[in-house]
C-alpha cells in the first residue's frame, strides 16, 4: 500500500508536486552558552525522495542530531538558534512557518524516532495510550477508535499479542520492542518522512538488525523517505541510499552509498571505515583515528579535521576546503581529495 | 599492552594516551569537581552574600566582644523594658539588661549549636550510612529499620519527651545531644541513598577487579563522589538545628536560664508583643538571618556541586 | 504489587514496636522512683501509690510492662492519667481539634504550594520563579513561631482579619494558625514541585512528545505533569502525619487546645501515661501514612509496581 501524495497546502503555501519530499539547504544551528557560541551545524544539505533513504553518518557531537532536530523544529531555544539555511518539505519552505504550522508538520508528515526508546517514551502511560494519542490530538479521533488504531499500528510493526499489551507500560517491554513501539507511533499519521535517530545503537546486534529489516519493509510498504542517523557505518551500507559524512557540524562527504564506500574522497571517512574491524583483519590493535573530536566552542581554523588528518598541509590550516566533486552527485570537503581517493583505489 | 588498556581504549575510542586517566580512581575527578563549584561560587552572589554573613554571625559568636563592650548579664531593674535609644540600641528586657548585647551573645549558643550537632550527626550518618549502603544485605537492614524507628518519633514532641525526662539540667550539651539524636537518621538515609548510587558506577567494578580493598574503595572512590549532597544537606541542617533548638528553647525544654538563647529571649518576649516589640523583633530577626544564611549557602552550595545543572 | 506491599507491612511492624518501645523507655524508664517523679510536687497515700503501680505494672521488668502496656493499647486503652481520666477521652477531645487545623494547613499548603511551584518552573529563571524562590526561602527561614508572633501581630491585631487566639470563633480562627503551621511545608512543596518540573522539562520524552506534534500546553499539562507530581504526592501525604505532629508550637502560640499541646500539657504535668498514650498514637498515625504513601507511590509510578 503505497501512499498517495497529498495534493494540499502547508501553512497556506501551497505543496509543489515536483519538488523533492525534503530539501535541507545549507543548515546552520547554534547554541549561544555562557561559555560562548557553540557552532553545532555549520552547512548541512542534503534531499530526500520519495522511497529513499538518505544516512547521516558521524560521531557524538558532529552535529547529526542538532541537525534533524532542526527540522523538526523542536531545538530547545534559548539556547539553540537556527541561523541559516533552508528546510523544505515539499517545496514549502518551514523554518519561517509560525509555530502553529509547524506543529501541524510535526509527528503528521515528518515524524521523529529516537534512540533510547525507554527515556523517550513516557515511563507513567501504557504504551497504547501514547500512540493512540496521535489519533487524538492530530485526527480528533475518540478514545476507543484511536484505541483501536493504535493496536492496529502495534500489529503492522509486529509486536506480538498487541491487543493485551497495549496496556503496558514501557519499562515492561524489551528494547526491540520498545523502539517497535516508537516506530509505531511515529508512523501512525503515515507521515512522508520518518527520520530515525540512532534507532538501533541501544540494542543488541541481532534486534538492530530486525528493526533495520522492520524500517526498510515499512518503507516499502509507504514509501516514505527515511533519514537515518547513525554512526555505524554497517547500517549504512545495508539500508541508505544516499550517506552524508559530518564532522564538526560540516558535511564533509557526500553522495550515494557505494560510491562513498568504494572511492572515498575525505581522509575523515576512510578513518571512520578503517576503524571497523574486521573478520579477515589479523592485527592486535584496532585502528582509531588519531586524535579526538574538536571542542565546537573552539574549532579549528581552515578545515575542522585537520589536527587528525594523515594528509594535512599547510593550507588546510588557513583555507577551509569548499566542497568540491569527485564526480556527478559526489562532494568532499578536502583540498586533497584526488591524492585520498588514489591512495585508497 | 595489558587487557585493561585495551578495554580502555575500545570503551573511549580514541587516544590510547589520554583514556587510562580516566580509570585513574575518583581522585582525578573529584578534584576537577570541586575545582569547577568553587571557581563558579566565587562568582555567585548567594554564595558571596551568605557566606560573608556566615563569617559575620560565626565571628560573633566567638569575639562577641568585639561588638559590643557591655556586659549582657550586667543589670539595672531601673532600666527595665526601655525602648531602642542611642544608650541602647536594641533597648532593654525586663531585668533591664542591655539588649543588644544579649542579641549578640545570643549567636554563640545557636551556632555552637548549629555547628557541633551539624558535625556530629554527620559523622555518624557517613559512617553508618556508608556501612549500610555500601554492603548492603542484612546490616543494611538492621541499620535502616533502625533509623527508621526514630524517623517514627516525632521531631519537637520527641524532643520535649526527651529534655524533660531524661534530663534533670538542660545545658549546651544535653540539648545538643537530643538534637543529635533526632537529627542523624535524615542524614543517614542521605548518605545512604548516595553511596547506593555511586556504587553502581563502573569505575567502582573496576576498582574492585583490580583488587582494591573494601574501604579503600569507600574512601577513595564512593565517598569523594557521593559527599556532594551530604555537603550541601549538611549546611542546611546548620540552619534547620539552629531554628530547633530555638524551637526547643521557646517552648521552654531548652535551655534555661541564666543560658542566653534567641529562642529563649523570644520565649521571654511573648506575652509583651504588643507593649514591647523590640523584645520579640530583635532575636527574632538575627534568628532569621542566621538561618537563611545557612540555607542560602546550602542552596548556592547545592548549584554549584550538582553536575546536571552545569 | 502483593510483594511490594507485604514487604512494606513487614518493615512496619518492628519500626512500630520500636518506636513506641523507646517512647516508653525514655518516659518511664528515669532512674530513681518514677512515681515520685510522676506525682511531682503532689503529697499521695501510700495506697494510692501502690494502685498507680499495680495500674501500670511498675514492679515488673521494663519488657514486660510494654508488652502489657501495648496488649493494653491494642485493646483500645492507652491508660489513665492521675485523676483516672482515660487518655483515650482527652484523645476524643482534643483529636479532632488538631485534625481540623492540620486539614486546612494541608488544603492550605496543597494549593498555593503546588500552583506556585508550577508557575515558577514553567519559567524558569523569570520573574515568577525568582520571587518564589526568594519567598519561599524567606519562609522557611524565618522560625515558625517568629512567623507565628508575626502572622498574629499583623494579620490578627493590626488588621483585624483573623482572631489570634483559642477556637472561639469557629472556622475563623483556625485560619491564622493553619497558614502559619502549614507555612514551612509550602515553601518546601512549593520548591520540589518546581525542582520536580523542571527536571522533567528536561527529560527524552518530552522532546518525543514535542516532536509527536503535541500542543506546547499538552506536553506541560499532561505528559510533564503527571512524572513530576510524583514527589510531590508522596511528600504531601507524609506531611499530613507530620503536621499532626508538629502543630505543638503552633498550637501553644495560638491557644489551641490540640493534641501537640496536650503532650506539651502532659510534660509539664509529668503525666507520663498522657504523653506515651499520645505519641504513641502520633507515631502509629505516621507509620500508616507511610504505608499509604508507598502504596500510593507503587499507584502513581507503574515502574516500581513489580520490584
Amino acid at each position: 500500500m503505497v501512499t498517495a501524495i497529498k495534493m494540499d497546502t502547508i501553512g497556506g503555501r501551497p505543496v509543489d508536486p515536483a519538488a523533492p519530499l525534503l530539501a535541507v539547504e545549507d543548515l546552520a544551528v547554534e547554541f549561544r552558552i555562557d561559555a560562548g557560541v557553540v557552532r553545532a551545524v555549520n552547512g548541512l544539505s542534503y534531499t530526500v525522495e520519495r522511497g529513499r533513504t538518505v544516512a547521516i553518518l558521524g560521531e557524538s557531537g558532529s552535529g547529526k542530531s542538532v541537525g534533524a532536530q532542526a527540522v523538526m523544529g523542536i531545538i530547545d531555544s534559548p539556547p539553540g538558534f537556527v541561523t541559516g539555511g533552508s528546510v523544505r518539505f515539499r517545496g514549502v519552505e518551514l523554518l519561517d512557518l509560525p509555530e502553529q504550522e509547524r506543529r501541524r508538520v510535526r509527528g503528521n508528515r515528518i515524524a521523529m524516532v529516537f534512540q533510547d526508546a525507554l527515556t523517550a517514551l513516557n515511563p507513567v502511560f501504557p504504551v497504547g495510550w501514547q500512540i493512540a494519542e496521535m489519533f487524538r490530538v492530530h485526527r480528533g479521533l475518540g478514545r476507543a477508535e484511536a484505541g483501536e488504531r493504535a493496536v492496529e499500528l502495534m500489529e503492522r510493526v509486529r509486536i506480538p499479542l498487541a491487543r493485551e499489551r497495549a496496556g503496558s507500560y514501557p519499562h515492561e517491554f524489551s528494547g526491540g520492542m520498545r523502539q517497535r513501539v516508537m516506530i509505531a507511533m511515529a508512523l501512525s499519521l503515515d507521515p512522508d518522512i520518518l527520520i530515525a535517530d540512532e534507532p538501533t545503537t541501544a540494542l543488541d546486534v541481532t534486534v538492530q538488525a530486525q528493526i533495520m529489516s522492520l524500517l526498510a519493509a515499512l518503507q516499502q510498504e509507504t514509501g516514505m523517505g527515511l533519514v537515518l542517523i547513525t554512526h555505524d557505518l554497517g547500517v549504512v551500507a545495508e539500508v541508505a541510499d544516499e550517506v552524508v559524512v559530518m564532522y564538526a557540524g560540516r558535511e564533509v562527504e557526500k553522495g550515494p552509498s557505494l560510491g562513498v564506500y568504494h572511492r572515498p574522497a575525505h581522509p575523515y571517512t576512510i578513518g571512520l571505515m578503517d576503524s571497523l574491524p574486521r573478520r579477515d583483519q589479523h592485527t592486535e590493535r584496532l585502528t582509531a583515528i588519531a586524535g579526538s573530536p574538536p571542542d565546537l566552542l573552539d574549532i579549528p581554523s581552515g578545515c575542522a579535521f585537520r589536527p587528525r588528518c594523515p594528509h594535512a598541509r599547510n593550507i588546510c590550516a588557513r583555507i577551509e576546503p569548499p566542497l568540491f566533486e569527485p564526480e556527478d552527485g559526489r562532494v568532499a570537503a578536502c583540498h586533497f581529495w584526488e591524492e585520498v581517493q588514489r591512495g585508497r583505489a | 599492552m595489558s587487557d585493561l588498556e585495551h578495554i580502555a581504549e575500545r570503551r573511549l575510542g580514541g587516544d590510547p594516551g589520554s583514556d587510562l586517566a580516566e580509570l585513574e580512581p575518583a581522585a582525578g575527578r573529584e578534584g576537577s569537581l570541586y575545582a569547577d563549584a568553587w571557581r563558579q561560587l566565587r562568582r555567585r552572589p548567594i554564595f558571596v552574600i551568605s557566606g560573608l554573613l556566615i563569617l559575620l554571625l560565626i565571628t560573633m559568636a566567638l569575639f562577641p566582644s568585639l561588638f559590643t563592650r557591655v556586659d549582657p548579664r550586667s543589670c539595672d531593674l531601673a532600666d527595665s523594658l526601655l525602648r531602642p535609644s542611642r544608650e541602647h540600641w536594641f533597648g532593654t528586657d525586663v531585668q533591664g539588661c542591655d539588649y543588644y548585647a544579649r542579641t549578640i551573645y545570643g549567636a554563640r549558643v545557636s551556632i555552637s549549636i548549629g555547628i557541633l550537632v551539624t558535625v556530629s550527626s554527620t559523622l555518624i550518618a557517613v559512617v553508618f550510612g556508608s556501612i549500610a549502603g555500601f554492603y548492603g544485605g542484612a546490616t543494611d537492614t538492621i541499620i535502616a529499620r533502625i533509623t527508621d524507628i526514630w524517623f517514627a518519633i516525632p521531631t519537637i514532641l520527641g524532643g520535649i519527651v526527651i529534655l524533660r525526662s531524661i534530663f534533670s539540667e538542660r545545658g549546651l550539651l544535653q540539648v545538643s545531644l537530643v538534637l543529635i539524636v533526632l537529627g542523624w537518621p535524615t542524614m543517614l538515609r542521605l548518605v545512604r541513598s548516595s553511596v547506593m548510587s555511586a556504587k553502581e558506577m563502573d569505575y567502582v567494578d573496576a576498582a574492585r577487579a583490580l583488587g582494591v580493598g573494601d574501604f579503600r574503595i569507600i574512601r577513595r572512590h564512593i565517598l569523594p563522589n557521593a559527599i556532594a549532597p551530604v555537603i550541601v544537606y549538611a549546611t542546611i541542617t546548620v540552619g534547620v538545628i539552629i531554628s530547633a533548638e530555638a524551637a526547643l528553647s521557646f517552648l521552654g525544654v531548652g535551655l534555661q536560664l541564666p543560658a542566653i538563647s534567641w529562642g529563649l529571649m523570644i520565649s521571654v518576649a511573648q506575652n509583651r508583643i504588643l507593649t514591647a516589640p523590640h523584645l520579640l523583633l530583635f532575636p527574632g530577626l538575627f534568628l532569621s538571618v542566621t538561618v537563611f544564611s545557612f540555607i542560602l549557602m546550602g542552596d548556592a552550595l547545592r548549584d554549584a556541586l550538582d553536575p546536571r545543572l552545569r | 504489587m502483593g510483594r511490594y506491599l507485604v514487604r512494606r507491612l513487614l518493615q512496619f511492624i518492628p519500626v512500630f514496636f520500636g518506636a513506641t518501645l523507646l517512647i516508653f523507655v525514655m518516659v518511664w524508664a528515669i532512674p530513681g522512683d518514677p512515681i515520685a517523679a510522676l506525682a511531682g510536687d503532689r503529697v499521695l497515700p501510700e495506697q494510692v501509690l501502690q494502685e498507680i503501680r499495680d495500674q501500670y505494672h511498675l514492679d515488673d521488668p521494663l519488657l514486660v510492662q510494654y508488652g502489657k502496656y501495648m496488649g493494653d493499647v491494642f485493646r483500645g486503652d492507652f491508660g489513665e492519667d492521675f485523676r483516672g481520666r482515660p487518655v483515650t477521652d482527652l484523645m476524643k477531645q482534643r483529636l479532632p481539634i488538631t485534625i481540623r487545623l492540620a486539614l486546612m494547613a494541608f488544603a492550605f499548603e496543597l494549593v498555593i504550594g503546588v500552583l506556585a511551584g508550577i508557575l515558577a518552573g514553567v519559567r524558569k529563571g523569570g520573574f515568577m520563579d525568582n520571587l518564589v524562590l526568594i519567598s519561599t526561602l524567606v519562609v522557611i527561614a524565618i522560625p515558625i513561631f517568629v512567623l507565628g508572633f508575626l502572622a498574629q501581630l499583623v494579620l490578627g491585631v493590626r488588621l483585624g482579619w483573623f482572631p489570634v487566639s483559642g477556637i472561639q470563633q469557629g472556622l475563623r480562627s483556625y485560619v491564622l494558625p493553619a497558614m502559619v503551621l502549614g507555612s514551612v511545608s509550602l515553601a518546601y512543596i512549593a520548591r520540589l514541585t518546581r525542582t520536580s518540573l523542571v527536571e522533567n522539562l528536561r527529560a527524552d520524552y518530552v522532546r518525543t512528545a514535542t516532536a509527536k506534534g503535541l500542543p506546547r500546553r499538552r506536553v506541560v499539562g499532561i505528559h510533564t505533569l503527571r512524572n513530576s507530581m510524583i514527589p510531590v504526592v508522596t511528600f504531601l501525604a507524609i506531611d499530613l502525619g507530620a503536621l499532626m505532629g508538629g502543630a505543638i508550637i503552633t498550637e501553644t502560640i495560638f491557644n489551641i487546645p490540640g493534641i501537640g499541646r496536650a503532650v506539651f500539657e502532659g510534660v509539664q504535668r509529668q503525666e507520663g501515661t498522657v504523653v506515651v498514650g499520645i505519641v504513641t498514637f502520633l507515631v502509629l498515625v505516621y507509620l500508616i501514612a507511610n504505608l499509604l504513601v508507598d502504596v500510593l507511590y507503587a499507584v502513581l509510578d507503574p515502574r516500581i509496581r513489580y520490584e
